[in-house]
């Protein structure tokens, strides 16, 4: 009777068997592509890693405090931000803090390149926001380890499937800010600046988007928190860092190791929100002035 | 040819215009045009023409079309139907960069709630058009100075529009329309949102820049009196159909439906209305210095009094009585001499000003012209002619708030 009704239970082993058949299409004839776009991706994770753990701590405490006095022009918030990442340091993390520091730049930075673009693409079309929607519910939902095995077997283990899995966790929320954040901008004013003559891109780079800066630099702030979200997920498939800490605990039965990890994980956290948002907030200055 | 001639322009939105055209063609009313297609009837059959250097007010309630209407004449509104010519040039067949060039050259425009760019100083509020233009930034801001100065807000130009009040960041908006130098300023409600009392200051400096640059300006208000007030043609607009179109005086002493007579019957019209529309010919012109040619000629017209006039200059009034008081005493004397100079009135002063003297006159007065010549006479009778208000027909409340 159950049989009749769920067609016999075939649909869940086609799916998987179509997608198994894939995906080994894809390792077989396309490999050496995947390799090749890895490597692309891995050159510049790799030297940046580089560059953070050979760098005297010294030299980088001091240079997060220093982003963070240029974000912000507040001492006070400078010196919490170095002595954070000192503090770090203090909990014996600090090559693994650089590599999950390394490891998130590349996801955001990628996600910021991917992001915008598409946000903007959906606030001028109604039509690719109805497609792209669904796409960013999905993205945002299916659990990590289904994306994760293809791309092991795609890119081997290690740092770039971690990043990628990062780059489809981290996006949607940028993509969603972006296109709010161009369809809150006044219609007046776009129109005003359509009235001068502006061409389209006059008026996406001179109005829209310094006008939908705060929601973006929102999407931006919350696509790092939810990159650092992803690191011990990442950890699981070979990804060095702060998360493989998180990880030795759980397969030790470690609880203590297990929190100094999840400690350093939101102490970064911390670092990276205060410093976004306030490089967010300074740069609507403007917004301040009225009251 | 007129700067700007609007031909046949009808507007529906919606999703399939065109079809809704067609119905609309078969005589359907805006109401059953919603009703049965659901689109909406935006404008219907307007055709106005603009001249150069006046300026031109659009006027009707909220939903009106004016609005619109005005978005036609840059394109940021495409018509469903119809043709608009700016200078000779078809603005419907351009392209999309020729468009652009067009915006950026030929009109400006100034949005009801400013448009302006809240993370731009003033100055580069101002500069904006220049901007897109592509001109340097030094010359650019130099030009956006200038403008900056000429509305009155010199040091206020690193100031954020959120720092300034509303009719200040309307100066901004006014500038930076200004700053294109374009020919063409379209308006749009462009001093609704402020004060009254900043409105009629902003009017008088529109007034003002109007006379010392010659622009065209396309004004759309939905107040009467502002319409009035700075409108060298009015058009009046209902529906989307245009009701009427001519000067203050014609729009108030021939309303030409209804709906308009309803609109102008609370009008101050003594302040809007101007002594040459009232004036009349005289009836006695007296010529030439002779007294008893002068006394011959008005006892022929039957008048009383008469107007002399040397070589078309006014010299003043003579009555008849004196006049032939003054024949049979002195026997000969120059008319010139004896006429009476008395009150005048030029054309252009308001009736509410001109009331007094015509009033306080035995005689109707004489309107005299720039180089003192006569132009007409104006008696109080025809003055309390216009400024009674046209008798009120009934139905025309329901016509207003419908």
């Amino acid at each position: 009777m159950e049989d009749y009704l769920f067609l016999g239970e075939r649909v869940g082993s086609a799916i998987r068997n179509a997608t198994n058949t894939f995906v080994r299409f894809l390792v077989t004839n396309y490999g050496d592509a995947f390799e090749a776009f890895s490597n692309a991706l891995l050159r510049p994770l790799v030297w940046l890693e580089g560059v953070l753990r050979d760098s005297p701590a010294i030299v980088i405490i001091i240079a997060v405090g220093l982003l963070a006095y240029l974000a912000s022009r507040r001492i006070g918030l400078a010196v919490a931000m170095a002595v954070a990442l000192w503090f770090v340091g203090t909990l014996g993390l600090w090559t693994q803090a650089m590599q999950t520091i390394a490891i998130m730049i590349v996801a955001v930075v990628l996600s910021v390149i991917i992001g915008i673009p598409v946000g903007v693409l959906t606030a001028k079309s109604d039509r690719s926001r109805a497609i792209i929607n669904p796409i960013l519910d999905l993205m945002q939902t299916i659990p990590s380890f289904v994306y994760l095995i293809p791309a092991v077997m795609l890119f081997g283990l290690g740092k770039i499937p971690a990043v990628l899995a990062t780059v489809i966790y981290a996006t949607p929320p940028l993509i969603r800010l972006t296109d709010l954040g161009i369809r809150q901008v006044d219609r007046e004013v776009v129109e005003a600046s359509r009235a001068f003559g502006a061409s389209r891109w006059q008026m996406l780079t001179g109005v829209q988007i310094p006008l939908a800066m705060p929601s973006i630099m929102q999407g931006i702030n919350q696509t790092m928190m939810m990159a650092l979200a992803m690191v011990v997920i990442a950890s699981m498939i070979g990804a060095r860092g702060v998360g493989q800490t998180v990880l030795l605990g759980l397969q030790r039965n470690d609880a203590g190791q297990g929190l100094v990890g999840g400690i350093a994980i939101v102490v970064l956290a911390i670092i990276f929100d205060r410093i976004s948002q306030s490089a967010g907030s300074r740069a609507q200055k403007h917004r301040h002035l009225a009251q | 040819m007129s700067l700007i001639e609007v031909e046949n322009i009808t507007k529906i939105f919606g999703p399939r215009p065109q079809e809704a055209m067609a119905r609309y063609k078969e005589g359907l009313s805006k109401e059953e045009l919603l009703a049965e297609t659901g689109h909406t009837l935006g404008l219907a059959d307007v055709s106005l023409s603009i001249e150069k250097g006046e300026i031109f007010v659009v006027m009707g309630l909220s939903g009106s079309g004016k609005s619109t209407l005005i978005r036609h004449f840059n394109r940021l509104i495409d018509p469903t139907a119809g043709r608009i010519l700016v200078d000779g040039t078809d603005v419907l067949k351009m392209s999309q960069r020729e468009l652009q060039a067009f915006r950026r050259s030929t009109m400006s425009m100034v949005f009801q709630r400013f448009g302006l760019m809240p993370h731009r100083t003033v100055l580069e509020n101002v500069g904006y058009g220049l901007a897109v233009r592509g001109l340097r930034k030094k010359d650019r801001l130099e030009k956006a100075m200038h403008w900056v100065e000429m509305v009155g807000l010199k040091g206020y130009e690193n100031q954020y529009p959120t720092q300034l009040s509303g009719g200040m960041q309307q100066r901004v908006g006014l500038a930076r329309a200004l700053a294109t130098d374009a020919e063409i300023l379209l308006m749009d409600e462009a001093f609704s949102a402020l004060d009254p009392l900043i409105r009629s200051q902003m009017q008088d400096q529109l007034i003002e820049l109007q006379s010392e640059l010659g622009k065209t300006i396309v004004f759309i208000t939905h107040d009467l009196d502002e319409a009035l007030r700075i409108g060298d043609h009015i058009a009046i607009l209902k529906d989307g159909r245009l009701s009427q179109v001519g000067t203050p005086p014609e729009i108030l002493l021939n309303p030409a439906d209804d709906y308009v007579a309803a609109f102008v019957r609370d009008v101050n019209r003594a302040r809007i209305l101007t002594v040459d529309v009232v004036m009349q010919p005289p009836k006695a012109r007296l010529t030439g210095e002779n007294m008893a040619r002068a006394l011959e000629e008005m006892r022929r017209l039957g008048e009383r009094y008469g107007y002399v006039v040397d070589d078309k200059r006014y010299r003043g009034v003579a009555t008849e009585e004196r006049l032939a008081a003054a024949v049979k005493s002195a026997g000969d004397g120059s008319l010139y001499d004896y006429a009476e100079p008395g009150p005048t009135l030029t054309a252009d002063a308001v009736l509410e000003t001109a009331l007094p003297t015509t009033l306080e006159s035995d005689y109707p007065v004489p309107v005299v012209g720039e180089d003192g010549e006569l132009v007409g006479v104006v008696s109080s009778r025809q003055m309390s002619s216009v400024l009674a208000p046209p008798k009120r027909n009934d139905g025309d409340d329901q016509k207003l708030a419908s």
